[in-house]
C-alpha cells in the first residue's frame, strides 16, 4: 500500500515538474516534438504509396517462359513468387533505348542542332524495327506476328488520333509526333513546339503524350534548348503479344550491330513483371467507410467535450494531430526497425486510432481547466497534469497489458497490429505529454488574456458603487469597507491604463515584433542573394562553369567515382568504356585525348567542354567531340516514369491492366553518332534565324582552353589555381555569411541570451524588456499616475487600498484617493492655526530637547532642570479645572495638582528607571519610591472614567482626563482667540504613519501620537504622553501600538463612541461644550487611550514593528526580537539569534516570522513556540527589506541583491543583482509578482522564475532618484514615493496573468 | 451461400426480448430517471437523424409519462436503425471475404438473399438496448462507468473491429480464432462496461442466441460453410456477447441522453 502511494506521489511530482517545464518553454518544446515527429516519419518516405501502386517481380531472361495459367502448379517451386504471377502478361514491353549525339560539335552550331538530327534518325530506326524479320528454318517471322495488335483508340481521344498508332503494332517512338513521316519532320520549323503542344498546361499528374512517345520522362530526353550535355535520349517502345526469344534476340543483335554501343553496361538479365492492382469498388468500401464514420463520430464526441478553452477547435485539432502523428510515428518506427506493414493500412487505421484513443487528451484538458483560474498558467498546467497522472499511468499500463495479451494470440496479423498499437501508444503518450500539454498551455494562456480583456470593460461600464457579484481577486471594487463614511467614486478614466483600443494594439504588435523592420531586412537579404546569384557576370555562371569544368560529377552521366588523379591504369574499364566515334577524321584527336587522360586529366575525360583542337587536320573551326555513356541510371529507365504510364497507355486502347501484369523486357541500347554534316543537312532554314549559336558565353572559355601549345602540366597548374580560387571564394562567402548572420542576430535578438533567469541585469531605458518567449509588454501601457503636491521629499506612506496618506519631511500630510490619485485632504504643517494649543506647543517645544538627549542616551537630570524651569506657565491652566475635584480621589487631589507638572516633566526619567508598570501599587507608593508618577500614559481624548480608574492611578487618570479636556477646550478656544503659536512643531516631523478606515495615525518625532480624520482633515485625538519619538506604528483594528526610539512600546486602544458618550462629554465640560461641538459634529467620538506601556521592551531603539495573527513583533537595535501578545501586551518570547541590529521583520498569519539584521542574516522563527526555524546568511551588509509569499521569502540587502529563498527549506532559490544603489524597496503583489524599486523605475518580476516582466519608468528625467518605498495596494496598484512625488502605478500585468 | 452469422445473434435476442417487452415497459421510466440523475447533456447524433420528434419541445410536465413512452419509442427506433445498419455492414464484411471481384453482384446478393436479416437484427438490437438500462435500474446499480458518447463510439468501433478480425484474419485453427475472439470480447466488456449486469446479460444473450442459431441451422434456414461447433462456427458466441455489450452500451447511453432533452428546452 505504501509502495503504491509512494509510487503515486512520485509520479504526481514528476508530472508536476513536467507540466511546469512544458508551460514554461512552449515554443522550444513544440519545435522539438515537431522534429521528433518528422524524424520518426522519415522512414515512411521509403514506403510505396498505398493502394494502387504497382507491384514488381523479376525473373531472369534466361530460360524465361510465361507462367502457366493454372495457379496451383507453381506453388511448389518458388515460394516468393507472387500469386498474381499467373498466366501470360497483357503485353511484353520492349524498349529500344536510343542515345544520340552530334559529334564532333562545332561551335557555330545552333542549340536546336542538339536534337534535330538525332531525332531525325528515329524514322530510320523505326523502319529498321518494323521491317525486321527473323528468317530461320521455320520460315520468316516478322514483327507483325509477335507484336501487340492494337485497334481503335478510345472515342474520347480524338486529338491523339494521329499521334498514337491505330490498327497495327503498338510501336511508339518520338516519330509519332510527325506521323512517322520524315518529310513532315524536315518541314517542321519548330520541333519543340510540336512536341509540347499536347502537354497539359496544369500540373501534370499522370503520363503525358511526350512521356508516352519518348518512353522516358521528359526531362531525361534532352530535347530542349539548354541541353548542355548535347545527348538526346529517347526510346522506341514496342508492345509484344507473345514472347518469342529468338525473334527478340535477333532484333537485339541486329540493332546492336547497326548501332553499336560498346560502352553500354546495361544488364540485360531480368524481365520485370509489373502487376497493377484492381480498382476498388464501392461495395468493398462500405465497411471501411462505416468504420471511418464511427471513427469520426468518436473523434467528434471526444473533442466536443473539450470546454472552457480559448479555441475549442484548435485544441481538438491538436488532439487529432497528436493521435495521427503518433500513428505515423509508430508506422515509421516499425518500418525503421524492419517491420514492414503487411496489413492494409487503411483498414486497420481506424482501429488503431480507437485503441490509442483520445481519452488522455480529454482528461488532461478537463483536469487543467478545472484548476483554479486565478493560478498562474504554469501552475495550472502542472497541477492539472499531476492530478491526473495516476489515472493516466494506470490506463496506459492497462492498455499496454491488454495489447500484450493480444500479442500472445500468436496470430501474425494481430501480433503485428499489437506491435503497431504498442508503439503508437507510447508515441501517443509522448506526444500528449509534450505536444498537447504545450498546446494546451498556450491555449489557456490565450484564454486568460482574452477572458480578462473581455471582462474588464464590462465592469468599467458599471456604476462603481454597485457591488459586483463576481469575486475575482483582480476586480477592483471601490467600496471595501462599509464603515467608510464616504465613497470614492471610481473614475472610468482610471482604466485607461489597462485597456487599449484595438488599433493601438495592432500598432503595438507591429512595434513589439518589429514586423516591418524584419520583413524589410529579410527582403533585402533575399534580394541581394538573388542579385548575386543571377548576375550574368556573377556567381552562378562562374560556379557552374567551375563545376562543369572541375567535377566529373557535374555531369550525371559519369560513374560516381572519379579516377584518382594522375595515374590511370591502362586496364581501367573507363577507357574501355569511353568509346569514340568511328569517324576516321577524329582519330588523331582521340589519340590526343587519350594521352591527356593518361596524364591524369580525369576531368576532361567525358566532358563536352574540353576542347581538343584539331592540330593536324587543318580545321579552322574548332570542334568538340562528344561521346555517349551508359550508366547505372540508364538501367531500367522506365522506372522513372509515372506508375500510371502503362495503365494510361493501355487505357487509350481500352485495355485494362487492373489485376493484371505486363512484362518489361530489358531495353536494347542504341547509340547514334551523327557527324556535323548530317546535322547541318537536316537543319531547317528558319532555325538559323531564330536560334543563335549554341552557348556563346562559353566560347571565350573554350578559346582559352584551346590555346595551342597548352601542355598538360599547364593544365594541372590551371586546375590548382582554380582550386585555390574556389577555396578563396568559399572562405570569403563563409565569412560574409557569418557576418551577415551575426548582424541578423543582433537585429533580431535584442535579448541577452548569455544571462539566464537567475541574474538579470536591469534593462537600460529604451530597451524593450522581454521575457524568454519574446513577449515584451509594451512599455507605454503602464503610465504611472503622478501625485504631486508635497514640497519636500516624502517621508512616510500609508495606505489601506482606498486612501493613501503621505507625509513629507516638513510634516505636511496629504490624503489621496488611491484609485484616482485625487488629493482629498491636506493636513498642513503642524496645526499652527487650527488645532494647536499653547500647552502642547509649548511642551513640544521643549520636549524636543529631551528627545535629542534621549537619542544620545543622555541621562536626564539636565532635562529635569530644564523642565522645571519651563514648567511655570502650566499650572494655572490645569488648576482652573472646575470639575476635577468631583472626579478624583480627594486624598491625592492636592498632591496630584502640585505634582502634575512635575510628573510630566519627569516622565522621561521615570520611563528610563521603571522596569514595568505596577498598576496594583498605590499612587503614594509609586510617588514616594520613584518620585515620579506616570500619567503620560493616560492621554486619551474624552476618556471615560471607568477606564481611567482601570488605568490604576486615579490622579493620573484625572490628570489625563483633565488635560484632555483642556486640550479639547483649548482647541476650540485657540481657534477663536488665536493665541500665538510656539512654532516648535516644525521640528517634530512625522516618523511613522498608519491608516485604517478614515483614521490616520501619525507618530511624531516628539513622541506624540495623533489620530486624524483622513477625510475632514481634523485631529480626532492625540496623545503625547511619550516623549520619545515614535519610530514605528501598528494600527490593527482598534489597537495602536507605537514603538519608540527609547525602546519602549505603547499600546493604545482606540474607541469610537456614539452620541451617548458624546452627549456626556458635552455636558461635563461646560467650558468646552460650545467650541468643541463643531469638531464632533460628525457624531463619532474617537478616543485614543493608552492601555499599556512596556517601558523597556528593548534596550535600544525599536526599528521594526509588525503585527499579525494576534502577535506583535518588535525588532530592535539590540539584536533581539520580542514577541508580544496583542490582547494583553504580554511579552511572550525574546528571540535572540542575530548578531546585528534588526532591520527588517516580516510576519504573517501563519505565525512564521522572518527577521533580517545588519549582520546580513535572515532568521526564520516559529512564533508559536519561539524557536528558530532556520538561519540564513543572505547579504553582505544589512538586510534592508524582507517580505514573504506563500512559498518563498524575498529579501533585499545593502549589497543590491534581491534574494529569493524557499520558505520551508531556507534554500536560496536565486538572486537578482540590481543596479548599484537601488533601493531596498520591495513589494509583493500576488504570490508570483514582485515589485522592486530601481533608479527612476519600478520593475516587476516573476517570483517563480526570476524573470523580469516589466519595467515602468516613473519620471521623465530623474533617473538618479530611487524609488525608496513601495506600497502595494489591494487593487493591484502600487504606490512608490519618488522624491517629492508619489507615483501610482496600476499593474495591468497582473490582470494579464503575467506570463 | 452467404454467411449470416452476424445477423443471427440479434435475431435470437429479439426472440428473447419479446418476452421481456412487457416487463420493460414498466421499468423504462425508472431507467429514464436514473439516466436523468446521471447528467449527460450530450444528445445523440443519430437522434437528430432519426427522430425529429426528439427535438419537439415537451410542452408540459403533466405529460411526462407520455414523454417517457415517446422517448421509449424513439430509443427503440434509434436502436433498431443502428442494429439494422450494423447487421448490413457486418454481413457485407462477411460476404466480402469470398466475393470481391464484382461489386455489383455483392450488393445484389446482399440485398436479395437476406432481407429479413437487418430486420431481425434491428429488432433484437432495440430489445437488448432497452433491456440493459432496465436491468440496471432493477438491480439498483446505475451504470456510471464511462457514460459518454465518445466511449460508446469507441465500443462500437472495437466491436466492428472484432467482426473485422473474425472475417479477415487468417487463423491457424478455429480454436485459436475462438479463443482470441473470446479474449477480445472480454476485453471489450472490461474496457467499456465493467458491470455485473452487463456481463450476465451478455453471457445470457450469447448463450440464447447460440442456441437459437443452432436451432435455425438445424432446421435448414441457412448454414455455415465450415461449421465446427455442432452446426455453427465456434466463435459465434463471442460475437454475440460483444454485440450484446455494445448494444447495451448504446441503449444505456440513449436512456441517459433522452430525458435530458426536456430540461434543455
Amino acid at each position: 500500500m505504501t509502495l503504491t502511494e509512494r509510487l503515486r506521489e512520485r509520479i504526481s511530482r514528476a508530472f508536476y515538474n513536467h507540466g511546469l517545464l512544458c508551460a514554461s518553454y512552449p515554443i522550444p518544446i513544440i519545435l522539438f516534438t515537431g522534429l521528433c515527429i518528422l524524424a520518426c516519419c522519415y522512414p515512411l518516405l521509403k514506403l510505396p504509396l498505398p493502394g494502387t501502386g504497382p507491384v514488381e517481380y523479376s525473373t531472369p531472361v534466361k530460360d524465361y517462359s510465361p507462367p502457366s495459367p493454372a495457379a496451383g502448379l507453381q506453388r511448389g517451386d518458388l515460394g516468393e513468387r507472387p500469386d498474381w504471377y499467373v498466366g501470360a502478361p497483357v503485353a511484353y514491353i520492349q524498349q529500344i533505348f536510343v542515345k544520340a549525339t552530334v559529334s564532333p560539335w562545332q561551335k557555330n552550331f545552333l542549340a536546336v542542332d542538339v536534337f534535330r538530327s538525332p531525332l531525325s534518325r528515329v524514322f530510320q530506326l523505326v523502319e529498321e524495327i518494323r521491317n525486321h524479320a527473323l528468317r530461320d528454318s521455320s520460315g520468316v517471322k516478322s514483327l507483325e506476328e509477335v507484336c501487340l495488335q492494337v485497334t481503335d483508340l478510345l472515342p474520347g481521344l480524338k486529338k491523339l488520333r494521329n499521334l498514337l498508332p491505330e490498327h497495327g503494332c503498338l510501336l511508339l517512338s518520338p516519330g509519332n509526333f510527325w506521323q512517322n513521316d520524315r518529310e513532315r519532320f524536315n518541314a517542321d520549323p519548330d520541333i519543340i513546339k510540336t512536341i509540347h503542344q499536347h502537354e497539359p498546361k496544369t500540373l501534370q499528374t499522370s503520363a503525358t503524350l511526350k512521356d508516352l512517345l519518348f518512353g522516358l520522362p521528359g526531362k531525361y530526353s534532352g530535347v530542349n534548348l539548354y541541353n548542355r550535355k548535347r545527348v538526346v535520349s529517347y526510346t522506341v517502345t514496342l508492345g509484344l503479344r507473345r514472347y518469342d526469344s529468338r525473334f527478340l534476340s535477333s532484333l537485339r543483335s541486329r540493332l546492336k550491330l547497326l548501332h553499336p554501343s560498346p560502352n553500354c553496361t546495361l544488364r540485360e538479365e531480368n524481365i520485370v513483371h509489373v502487376h497493377f492492382k484492381e480498382e476498388i469498388g464501392i461495395a468493398e468500401l462500405i465497411p471501411l467507410v462505416t468504420t471511418y464514420i464511427i471513427l469520426f463520430a468518436y473523434i467528434y464526441f471526444s473533442t466536443r467535450k473539450i470546454d472552457m478553452v480559448k479555441s475549442k477547435w484548435g485544441l481538438a485539432l491538436a488532439a487529432v494531430v497528436t493521435v495521427l502523428s503518433s500513428l505515423l510515428m509508430s508506422v515509421g518506427l516499425c518500418t525503421l526497425f524492419g517491420l514492414t506493414p503487411t496489413l492494409n493500412g487503411g483498414e486497420i487505421f481506424p482501429y488503431l486510432v480507437v485503441v490509442i484513443g483520445l481519452e488522455n487528451v480529454l482528461v488532461l484538458t478537463k483536469s487543467v481547466v478545472s484548476t483554479p483560474v486565478d493560478l498562474e498558467v504554469k501552475l495550472r498546467i502542472a497541477q492539472g497534469l499531476s492530478n491526473e497522472s495516476w489515472s493516466i499511468m494506470k490506463n496506459m499500463a492497462t492498455e499496454l497489458g491488454i495489447i500484450l495479451i493480444g500479442y500472445f494470440t500468436l496470430v501474425p496479423a494481430i501480433q503485428e497490429f499489437c506491435l503497431f498499437a504498442v508503439v503508437g501508444l507510447v508515441s501517443d503518450f509522448f506526444l500528449q505529454m509534450f505536444f498537447f500539454t504545450t498546446v494546451l498551455s498556450i491555449d489557456i494562456r490565450r484564454m486568460e488574456l482574452a477572458d480578462l480583456n473581455k471582462r474588464l470593460p464590462a465592469e468599467a461600464c458599471m456604476p462603481p458603487a454597485k457591488p459586483v457579484s463576481r469575486s475575482q481577486r483582480y476586480e477592483r471594487q471601490p467600496a471595501m469597507r462599509p464603515a467608510t463614511p464616504h465613497t470614492i467614486t471610481l473614475q472610468p478614466s482610471s482604466f485607461r491604463n489597462l485597456r487599449l483600443p484595438k488599433r493601438l494594439c495592432v500598432i503595438y504588435f507591429f512595434a513589439r515584433t518589429r514586423l516591418a523592420q524584419r520583413l524589410i531586412m529579410a527582403g533585402t537579404v533575399i534580394w541581394i542573394g538573388i542579385l548575386v546569384y543571377t548576375d550574368p557576370a556573377g556567381l552562378r555562371t562562374y560556379l557552374t562553369s567551375q563545376v562543369t569544368e572541375q567535377s566529373p560529377l557535374g555531369e550525371a552521366v559519369l560513374p560516381p567515382m572519379p579516377v584518382p588523379g594522375g595515374v590511370l591504369p591502362a586496364g581501367d574499364p573507363k577507357i574501355d568504356l569511353s568509346v569514340f566515334p568511328s569517324d576516321p577524321i577524329q582519330l588523331s584527336e582521340n589519340q590526343t585525348q587519350q594521352r591527356e587522360q593518361k596524364l591524369g586529366l580525369e576531368t576532361n575525360q567525358h566532358t563536352w567542354a574540353q576542347g581538343t583542337e584539331g592540330k593536324g587536320n587543318g580545321q579552322t573551326e574548332l570542334g568538340t567531340e562528344a561521346e555517349v555513356t551508359w550508366g547505372a541510371e540508364d538501367e531500367e529507365i522506365w522506372r522513372k516514369l509515372s506508375f500510371r504510364h502503362w495503365p494510361s497507355l493501355f487505357g487509350y486502347y481500352n485495355i485494362t491492366l487492373a489485376k493484371r501484369y505486363i512484362s518489361i523486357l530489358p531495353a536494347i541500347p542504341v547509340t547514334l553518332y551523327l557527324n556535323p554534316q548530317e546535322a547541318l543537312e537536316v537543319r531547317h532554314p528558319q532555325e538559323v534565324n531564330r536560334y543563335h549559336p549554341f552557348l556563346l558565353p562559353s566560347r571565350g572559355k573554350l578559346d582559352t582552353e584551346a590555346q595551342p601549345g597548352q601542355t598538360s602540366s599547364k593544365l594541372q597548374g590551371h586546375q590548382d589555381v582554380t582550386l585555390y580560387k574556389v577555396a578563396a571564394l568559399g572562405l570569403a562567402s563563409g565569412i560574409i555569411l557569418v557576418l551577415l548572420l551575426f548582424c541578423l542576430y543582433r537585429v533580431f535578438c535584442p535579448k541577452n541570451y548569455g544571462q539566464n533567469g537567475l541574474s538579470h541585469s536591469r534593462r537600460k531605458r529604451g530597451d524593450l524588456p522581454c521575457d524568454d518567449y519574446g513577449y515584451s509588454p509594451p512599455e507605454t501601457e503602464i503610465v504611472p499616475l503622478v501625485l504631486r503636491g508635497h514640497l519636500m521629499d516624502i517621508e512616510c506612506l500609508a495606505s489601506d487600498g482606498m486612501l493613501l496618506v503621505s507625509c513629507c519631511l516638513v510634516g505636511q500630510i496629504r490624503v489621496w484617493d488611491a484609485q484616482t490619485g485625487d488629493c482629498l485632504t491636506v493636513i498642513p504643517k503642524p496645526r499652527l492655526r487650527r488645532d494647536s494649543s499653547c500647552i502642547f506647543d509649548y511642551q513640544e517645544s521643549w520636549d524636543h530637547s529631551p528627545d535629542g538627549k534621549n537619542a544620545l542616551d543622555d541621562p536626564l537630570e539636565t532635562s529635569h532642570q530644564l523642565k522645571r524651569m519651563l514648567s511655570p506657565p502650566q499650572p494655572p491652566l490645569f488648576c482652573d479645572q472646575p470639575d476635577l475635584t468631583s472626579l478624583i480621589d480627594t486624598n491625592f487631589s492636592e498632591q496630584a495638582k502640585v505634582a502634575e507638572s512635575e510628573t510630566r516633566l519627569r516622565s522621561v526619567a521615570g520611563r528610563q528607571k521603571e522596569t514595568g508598570y505596577d498598576f496594583s501599587s498605590l499612587v503614594g507608593k509609586v510617588y514616594e519610591e520613584h518620585g515620579t508618577s506616570n500619567c503620560r500614559s493616560f492621554a486619551s481624548l474624552s476618556a471615560p472614567h471607568g477606564q481611567a480608574v482601570f488605568c490604576g492611578t486615579e490622579e493620573g487618570g484625572c490628570g489625563s482626563r483633565r488635560r484632555s479636556l483642556g486640550d479639547e477646550s483649548l482647541m476650540g478656544f485657540d481657534k477663536s482667540s488665536s493665541l500665538p503659536s510656539w512654532g516648535g512643531d516644525l521640528e517634530s516631523s512625522v516618523w511613522s504613519l498608519e491608516l485604517q478606515g478614515n483614521l490616520i495615525v501619525a507618530g511624531r518625532s516628539n513622541g506624540r501620537l495623533e489620530v486624524w480624520d483622513a477625510i475632514e482633515g481634523t485631529l480626532r485625538s492625540s496623545n503625547d504622553e511619550g516623549q520619545s519619538g515614535i519610530t514605528a506604528l501598528v494600527f490593527l483594528n482598534n489597537r495602536i501600538v507605537a514603538a519608540r526610539l527609547n525602546g519602549s512600546l505603547d499600546f493604545f486602544s482606540l474607541e469610537t463612541h456614539t452620541s451617548l458618550n458624546h452627549l456626556q462629554f458635552r455636558g461635563a465640560p461646560s467650558r468646552s461644550s460650545i467650541p468643541s461641538s463643531p469638531v464632533f459634529s460628525s457624531g463619532d467620538v474617537v478616543s485614543c487611550q493608552l492601555t499599556h506601556t512596556v517601558s523597556c521592551a528593548h534596550q535600544k531603539p525599536i526599528t521594526a514593528l509588525k503585527a499579525a495573527a494576534g502577535r506583535l513583533v518588535t525588532g530592535s537595535q539590540d539584536h533581539t526580537l520580542r514577541v508580544f501578545r496583542l490582547e494583553d501586551s504580554c511579552c511572550l518570547f525574546t528571540l535572540q539569534g542575530h548578531s546585528g541590529a534588526i532591520t527588517a521583520v516580516y510576519m504573517d498569519q501563519t505565525m512564521v516570522l522572518a527577521s533580517g539584521g545588519q549582520d546580513g542574516a535572515i532568521c526564520l522563527w516559529d512564533v508559536l513556540t519561539g524557536s528558530k526555524v532556520s538561519h540564513m546568511y543572505a547579504h553582505r551588509g544589512d538586510v534592508t527589506s524582507l517580505t514573504c509569499t506563500a512559498s518563498c521569502i524575498i529579501s533585499s540587502g545593502l549589497d543590491d541583491v534581491i534574494s529569493i529563498w524557499d520558505r520551508s527549506s531556507g534554500i536560496k532559490l536565486y538572486s537578482i543583482q540590481q543596479e548599484l544603489g537601488c533601493g531596498a524597496s520591495l513589494g509583493v503583489i500576488s504570490d508570483n509578482l514582485l515589485v522592486t524599486g530601481g533608479q527612476g523605475c519600478v520593475s516587476f518580476w516573476d517570483i517563480g522564475y526570476g524573470d523580469l516582466l516589466q519595467t515602468v519608468y516613473l519620471g521623465k528625467s530623474n533617473e538618479s532618484q530611487p524609488a525608496r518605498q513601495i506600497l502595494v495596494l489591494e487593487n493591484a496598484a502600487i504606490v512608490c514615493n519618488f522624491g517629492s512625488e508619489l507615483s501610482l502605478v496600476y499593474v495591468p500585468s497582473v490582470l494579464e496573468k503575467l506570463d | 451461400m452467404p454467411r449470416l452469422e452476424n445477423c443471427t445473434w440479434s435475431c435470437s435476442c429479439a426472440a428473447r426480448g419479446r418476452h421481456k417487452a412487457q416487463l420493460e415497459n414498466t421499468t423504462a421510466p425508472l431507467a429514464a430517471k436514473v439516466g436523468e440523475m446521471l447528467s449527460s447533456s450530450v444528445p445523440s447524433p443519430s437522434l437528430t437523424l432519426v427522430g425529429p420528434g426528439a427535438r419537439s419541445p415537451s410542452t408540459s410536465s403533466a405529460s411526462s409519462t407520455l414523454n417517457l413512452s415517446q422517448h421509449l419509442v424513439q430509443r427503440s427506433v434509434v436502436l433498431f436503425v443502428v442494429g439494422a445498419f450494423m447487421a448490413l455492414v457486418l454481413n457485407l464484411l462477411q460476404i466480402q471475404r469470398n466475393v470481391t471481384l464484382f461489386p455489383d453482384e455483392v450488393i445484389s446478393t446482399l440485398f436479395s438473399s437476406a432481407w429479413w436479416v437487418p430486420l431481425c437484427c434491428g429488432m433484437a438490437a432495440a430489445v437488448v438496448g432497452l433491456l440493459y438500462p432496465c436491468i440496471d435500474s432493477h438491480l439498483g446499480e446505475p451504470h456510471k462507468f464511462k457514460r459518454e458518447w465518445a466511449s460508446v463510439m469507441r465500443c462500437i468501433a472495437v466491436f466492428v473491429g472484432i467482426n473485422h478480425a473474425s472475417a479477415k484474419l487468417d487463423f491457424a485453427n478455429n480454436v485459436q480464432l475462438s479463443l482470441t475472439l473470446a479474449a477480445l470480447s472480454l476485453g471489450l466488456w472490461w474496457t467499456f462496461d465493467r458491470s455485473r449486469s452487463g456481463l450476465g446479460l451478455g453471457i445470457t444473450i450469447a448463450f440464447v442466441a447460440t442456441l437459437i442459431t443452432q436451432f435455425l441451422v438445424y432446421n435448414g434456414v441457412y448454414q455455415y460453410t465450415s461449421p465446427d461447433f455442432l452446426y455453427i462456427r465456434s466463435w459465434l458466441p463471442c460475437i454475440f456477447f460483444s454485440g450484446g455489450v455494445t448494444v447495451g452500451n448504446i441503449g444505456r447511453q440513449l436512456a441517459m441522453g433522452i430525458p435530458e432533452k426536456p430540461h434543455n428546452d
